[in-house]
């Protein structure tokens, strides 16, 4: 991008290195300046994430985080894709609707917690109840804009070789539409991680978020805490990572804009 | 010399037995904020069975707007378009549009564009249909490709045989053409011209370019700018391949440059 | 056939209403309040005056943690995008720091700030730093390079490039990244304001279930919160389309 650069082959890795390296020292010599008891250094926070694994809590915790989210996330795909057609499909039906959606979309997840607890207890359903409710809005709204922009060439072509509406849906404006749900895919998984974690500080007594919350609450356990930070973190970089290889496949590929 | 003319006149005269397409005044108003926009006024035209048929005019003369009325995705304000003695009720297969090239599909390979409109087939013969016309528009060796990695004289050549492929008995072009360089024109041309000589179908060809109605065409067709009258037909009756220095061609050409009002010289 | 468009949407709402008052009526034990309670909700609320309170205490949050975020994260992410090695030295880090829930960080900024306005304001700050940084940042790289070879063949220094063709090119993509970010915002001010303050909406919330169980209060706190965000979304949309930036968006 920038005019006149050339990059030499070992410097993308000696850049970050030397980068995460001074983050890291940096944090460390901050630790060690301020005698701080109570905020840990990175030593510690190893130490801290060795002790879990160790427990076998570690294991247990990213289990049911990742549980609770693919549920709750699978459950918002199978409502959200079909309505999302559907409103795109059918003018008149989304002029209805739309107007909900765009009331209820801004309504912070978080918000329904006192809800999801009075009809699903403080428990597992709760939290996926959260999910689905944070991860359906970007997921129904991508859909019905992405069949809305298929370009009525291809839906003119697709009837002019006789296709049904079934097909032409299922061969043309499904495939057409794709790189714009997989954007919104990615968006509710990324708010759907972030709604996780709310809800497992407060709806529940396990996973990631209860690891973060219990341990300030139980005892000041600051290297916990930024252990399991830094966990929540890589997992959904991990996600993030996966959802994005989907764009590279050849079908969808036409609808990012990929640098080479 | 003489044995070429005979066989045109031969096909002329087996081809004008019967009418593909009869338009009987067409007309087609737009109303937008209010205001009505006239776009088409009374066009009537005959087009034969295996005819090919430039309709040439300015840009936005209601040329397209013309070619969507008789593929029967749009209606006619008034008038009515026939094609085998059937009124046009709606798009139909066995007659294909042929966009410019961004019509194709972007999540198909070349061999899913091409098989596209053949659902009807068994697994055999649509392999065999799609090999016919990879290897007819000369696309040997891309069939896995995908059209962004394809060039835009690729891409169509591609639409063109997605249409073929269906074996359709007319196809309709609208400027098919109109975004390719200059050489990659000329080449696609001799392309269609090829194809059209194997397989015989009628087509309506869209174009604002004067030479490659000149070229292709049975029939110029020239349009007025908006609203839309039919000025003149030009019967090109020269035999292809057309030798684009020969005094005919020049005279013909020249007269509908004369036509449209604009003396060639630059 | 214009003039009645609006028929649809307000026939759908009101069955949706209807429905909700039947439902809440025919509980057996009426825990969810109908729509009626929660309009009732609303007007308590505003007599006892902690309508206002409630209201200003958390866009006063969003306000000061957003643009703190918009007055560093966009320097910042524009310099990362200009400079490629600048952008190669932080990129690990921001893609391990960027997928952390904001919320994960309450203990922290209970910590460092104790509770109160601070640690709500550095949640905030958080949330919507990252993803503005990423957005300035890959807004740059986007920008098609013939724009900036066309500035510096005009003779522009690397400062006039900046201010000439960056600025104006990348605008239309940085405004969708401050939109989904104050999104963002706006979501983690009511689960800050669970946990770490005592006012605000995301108090009211989370206060009137604990006090007493008094749903019609968190009903009416999740109405102004669903309010209030659809006016600041509308807000940013409006300024996309604004003339000089309606290239950046397709076409509609």
């Amino acid at each position: 991008m920038t005019p006149n650069v050339s990059i030499r082959r070992w410097e993308p890795y000696l850049w970050p290195l030397c980068a995460t390296a001074a983050i890291l020292s940096l944090w460390s010599a901050g630790v060690w300046w301020s005698g701080t008891r109570v905020f840990p250094s990175p030593v510690a926070v190893e130490r801290a994430l060795a002790e879990l694994l160790r427990k076998g809590l570690l294991w247990r915790y990213i289990g049911d985080s990742l549980f609770r989210v693919g549920a709750g996330y699978a459950l918002a795909i199978t409502c959200g894709i079909p309505v999302g057609l559907l409103l795109g499909w059918n003018p008149a039906a989304a002029a209805a609707v739309n107007p909900v959606i765009q009331m209820l979309r801004p309504i912070s997840p978080l918000a329904w917690i006192p809800l999801a607890i009075v009809w699903f207890g403080a428990t597992d359903l709760a939290a996926i109840f959260l999910i689905f409710l944070a991860s359906v809005f970007p997921i129904l709204v991508s859909t019905m804009n992405g069949v809305r922009n298929v370009p009525p060439m291809f839906l003119q072509a697709g009837q002019n070789f006789g296709l049904s509406t079934a097909a032409l849906l299922r061969r043309v404006v499904f495939p057409s539409a794709l790189p714009q749900m997989l954007v919104g895919l990615r968006i509710a998984l990324g708010v759907a991680w972030l709604v996780l974690v709310a809800a497992e500080m407060i709806a529940v007594t396990s996973g990631l978020g209860y690891l973060i919350i219990d341990s300030r609450n139980a005892g000041q356990r600051y290297d916990l805490v930024i252990a399991g930070m830094l966990i929540i973190g890589l997992i959904g970089l991990g996600l993030d990572f996966s959802i994005r290889h989907l764009e590279t496949w050849k079908s969808v590929r036409w609808g990012f804009r990929h640098e080479t | 010399m003489a044995h070429t003319l005979s066989a045109a006149t031969a096909r002329a005269v087996k081809t004008a037995i019967t009418t593909k397409v009869s338009l009987d005044g067409l007309s087609i108003v737009f109303r937008r904020d209010g205001s009505a926009v006239e776009v088409l006024d009374r066009i009537s035209l005959e087009v034969r069975e295996g005819e090919f048929v430039c309709i040439l005019g300015p840009s936005g003369c209601g040329k397209s707007t013309l070619l969507n009325i008789v593929a029967g995705f749009l209606q006619p304000s008034s008038g009515q378009a026939w094609i085998d003695g059937e009124a046009v009720r709606g798009p139909d297969p066995r007659r294909i549009f042929v966009f410019q090239e961004r019509g194709v599909f972007p999540w198909l390979t070349v061999e899913g564009n091409i098989g596209f409109g053949l659902f009807k087939l068994s697994r055999e013969e649509k392999a065999e249909r799609i090999a016919h016309y990879v290897q007819l528009v000369g696309l040997e060796g891309f069939e896995r490709a995908y059209p962004h990695e394809l060039s835009g004289g690729m891409k169509q050549r591609l639409e063109v045989a997605r249409a073929f492929a269906v074996n359709p008995d007319m196809l309709f072009l609208d400027e098919p053409f109109g975004s390719l360089d200059s050489i990659t024109r000329l080449g696609m041309r001799k392309e269609l011209l090829r194809i059209w000589e194997l397989e015989r179908k009628t087509i309506l060809f869209v174009t604002h370019d004067i030479e490659e109605a000149v070229q292709l065409a049975d029939r110029v067709v020239v349009l007025s700018s908006r609203p839309a009258r039919i000025r003149r037909i030009v019967e090109i009756d020269i035999p292809h391949p057309r030798d684009i220095s020969a005094p005919r061609y020049l005279e013909l050409r020249d007269g509908i440059f004369e036509e449209i009002g604009l003396a060639h010289q630059v | 056939m214009k003039k009645f468009s609006w028929l649809p949407p307000t026939i759908f709402v009101a069955i949706l209403v209807v429905a909700w008052h039947i439902a809440a009526a025919r509980q057996a034990v009426p825990i969810i309040p109908g729509p009626w309670a929660v309009l009732q909700g609303i007007g308590e609320l505003a007599r006892k005056g902690l309508l206002v309170k409630y209201v200003v205490a958390s866009v006063f949050r969003v306000t000061w943690g957003y643009l703190l975020a918009v007055a560093t994260a966009i320097p910042f992410g524009l310099f990362l995008g200009w400079r490629r090695r600048a952008e190669m030295a932080l990129n690990p880090a921001l893609q391990v720091l960027r997928p952390i829930s904001p919320l994960a960080w309450i203990p922290i900024a209970i910590l460092w700030f104790g509770v109160g306005d601070l640690a709500a304001i550095f949640l905030i700050f958080l949330a919507s730093f990252l993803p503005l940084t990423m957005s300035a940042m890959n807004a740059v790289r986007n920008i098609p390079a013939i724009y900036l070879q066309a500035g510096s063949n005009f003779g522009l220094s690397e400062r006039q490039l900046m201010w000439k063709v960056l600025y104006p090119a990348v605008l239309p993509q940085l405004l969708v990244g401050l939109r989904l970010a104050l999104g963002i915002a706006w979501m983690v001010v009511v689960a800050a304001e669970m946990i770490a303050v005592n006012s605000g909406l995301g108090f009211l919330i989370i206060d009137s279930r604990n006090a007493g169980n008094r749903y019609d209060l968190v009903v009416a706190g999740m109405v102004l919160i669903g309010a209030i965000g659809l006016l600041l979304d509308t807000g940013m949309r409006s300024l996309e389309r604004l003339r000089s930036l309606r290239w950046g968006y397709g076409t509609d």
